[in-house]
């Protein structure tokens, strides 16, 4: 399938010469969910801003659905629902009013009905004659929601959709991004919590000094995560390892003292058993023994340490 | 053409307008009333006409164009600021909107907005000093031109300003001067020459010289000077936005 968008050799340089975004290159599946993680400063914000026309890009070529977004723009930016990171409202304006507006905006005839299934999904439907400066912050977050699904897009950005958002409805909206998703919209998201990420994704890319320094699915990154190991503190060092012991990942750390046993915790047989009756039958003592796993959170600080 | 963006955009501002219905109508209408009480009664009295004017009749035409440029600009300029620092502007910036619609928009509800106001004071007027319009399709077409103008003027600033006090700043050290010596309460004819010369560089002595004209065929400048400058005003502010758009000035990053 041809990409619905695709990112070629994008750099931004802002007045002043800061370089947020460097030579990247993206391509987002139709239908996908994709999440974009990075510390904060990293770029996010700015990739997206470039795609959606709030950012003139200095370097590269983007294009959504095949059109180019500045020569078809029209086209391009029809396609796109963009809910910002800002809560940024009209504090005077009505609920139903600013997600009307925004419809229009995009171009599209009134469709009440439309607008009514759009504020009842997302739990607004009893507040769309309050004004938005009567509202919670989590409403309002709901409220650009609306708005960005006003016009029925394609493709839906989200800039930190769960940002000040409580656990309870966070569990909510990624319901709604999943039936959203399901529906049909590619959706891009950014954030900093990596269960969000691990929840929702096909895919994560991992953004730093405006570097895309890591795009994988997800299912090759849990498993990377379903890596485990067992360490051992042995009671005598341990000069070299048994030739019995040879089948199973092992390593000697710290003089002999430690061994480390690296395994697939997704495996039926993870071998543990196994090894710890071997090391018995070869007399091998050991005074203590744990286990541990890395985690997305680990894989990504590691990543983001080491860029 | 993207008319129901253009539409959006203006209905939305003609609703903030009729949200402030009360404070938009009311400033211009009180200001008025005062000046005629001030330089109409008051200091009118003693003026028996200008060019065979009454002096009451005479001031209308300037202060209905005094408030149709502060308004213009004002509201244009708050259209379009406000948005840009509450950050609203992601919406515009985002949408498939040509510049061309976001500005007809912008600039022709402000400008309907000025219209209201306008023909609200002289609906005023009318009940202070006898009112005679000689030819009101030059009337009505000189509000138009000078509203669209200056609301484009204001647009401008909108876009321009960094801070509140920029939204104020032009107002008020340059257009209110300028509108004061502009002839809104006397004939340049009245001036010394040299004076009179001066106020030639005045844009807004061939708004009001015009606009007088079309109500009691009484002017400073030929018409068809009057209505060459106001053109030209508006091309000028035309081709500044043009280029403001053309090149993102304050709008992207
Ligand atoms: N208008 C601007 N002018 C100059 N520099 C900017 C501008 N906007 C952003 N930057 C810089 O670009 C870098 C990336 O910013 P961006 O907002 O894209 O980060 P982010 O990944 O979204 O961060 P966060 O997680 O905090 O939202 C930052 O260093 C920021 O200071
Ligand atoms: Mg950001």
């Amino acid at each position: 399938m041809s990409p619905i968008i695709s990112i070629h050799g994008l750099s931004k340089t802002y007045k002043g010469g800061f370089q947020a975004l460097k030579n990247i290159d993206l391509s987002i599946q139709p239908g996908e969910l994709f999440a974009l993680l990075g510390p904060n400063g990293a770029g996010k914000t700015t990739l997206i801003g470039t795609v959606c026309g709030l950012v003139t890009p200095s370097e590269g070529k983007i294009t959504v659905s095949g059109h180019d977004i500045l020569k078809d723009y029209r086209k391009s930016r029809q396609l796109i629902g963009l809910v910002p990171q800002e809560l940024t409202t009209d504090a005077f304006e009505t609920v139903w009013n600013t997600v009307s507006f925004s419809r229009g905006l995009f171009g599209l005839p009134k469709n009440p009905e439309h607008i009514e299934k759009v504020l009842k999904s997302l739990s607004l439907w009893d507040k769309r004659n309050n004004k938005l400066m009567t509202l919670s912050g989590g409403m309002k977050r709901r409220v650009l929601i609306a708005k960005a699904l006003s016009h029925e897009p394609k493709i839906l950005f989200l800039d930190e959709p769960t940002a000040g958002v409580d656990v309870e409805l966070r569990k909510d909206m990624w319901q709604q991004i999943q039936t959203l998703k399901d529906s049909g919209v590619t959706v891009i998201l950014t954030t900093h919590y990596i269960e969000e990420a691990e929840q929702m994704a096909d895919r994560i890319g991992v953004i730093n000094h405006g570097q895309l320094i890591l795009i994988e699915e997800k299912r090759k990154l849990i498993q990377r995560m379903g890596q485990k190991r067992l360490l051992l503190d042995l009671q005598e060092p341990l000069a070299k390892l048994p030739d019995t012991l040879k089948e199973f990942d092992l390593e000697l750390l710290e003089n002999g003292l430690k061994l480390v046993y690296s395994y697939d915790s997704q495996k039926e047989d993870s071998g543990i058993a196994d090894l710890l009756s071997l090391l018995g039958n070869q007399g091998v003592k050991f005074k203590d023994l744990k286990t541990e796993q890395s985690s997305l959170e680990e894989i990504f600080v590691n990543l983001v340490r080491k860029s | 053409m993207n008319l129901h963006a253009v539409l959006a955009i203006y209905k939305f501002e003609m609703a903030r307008t009729f949200r402030t219905l009360g404070q938009s109508i009311a400033s211009p209408v009180i200001s008025t009333a005062l000046y005629f009480v001030v330089f109409g009664s008051a200091i009118g009295s003693r003026i028996d006409s200008v060019e065979g004017v009454s002096y009451g009749s005479f001031i209308v035409p300037g202060l209905i164009m005094l408030s149709i440029l502060n308004q213009s600009i004002s509201n244009a300029s708050f259209g379009i600021y406000f948005p840009r620092f509450t950050g609203t502007i992601y919406e515009l910036l985002s949408a498939p909107v040509s510049y061309l619609e976001v500005t007809l928009g912008y600039v022709g509800a402000a400008a309907s907005k000025s219209l209201m106001v306008g023909l609200i004071i002289l609906a005023t007027a009318g009940l202070f000093v006898p009112l005679h319009i000689a030819h009101p399709f030059l009337m009505a077409l000189f509000l138009v031109l000078t509203s669209l103008t200056f609301s484009l003027f204001g647009f401008i600033i909108g876009i321009w300003a960094d801070g509140f006090e920029k939204l104020q700043i032009i107002p008020l050290l340059i257009i209110t001067p300028l509108a004061f010596l502009g002839g809104s309460f006397y004939s340049i004819k009245m001036l010394p020459p040299l004076w009179q010369k001066i106020s030639l560089a005045n844009p807004v002595v061939y708004l009001i010289s015009g606009f007088r004209w079309s109500f009691y065929e009484k002017a400073d400048v030929s018409l068809s000077l009057s209505l060459f400058m106001v053109g030209f005003f508006m091309a000028i502010c035309i081709a500044i936005v043009a280029l403001i758009f053309k090149t993102g000035y304050r709008l992207k990053t």
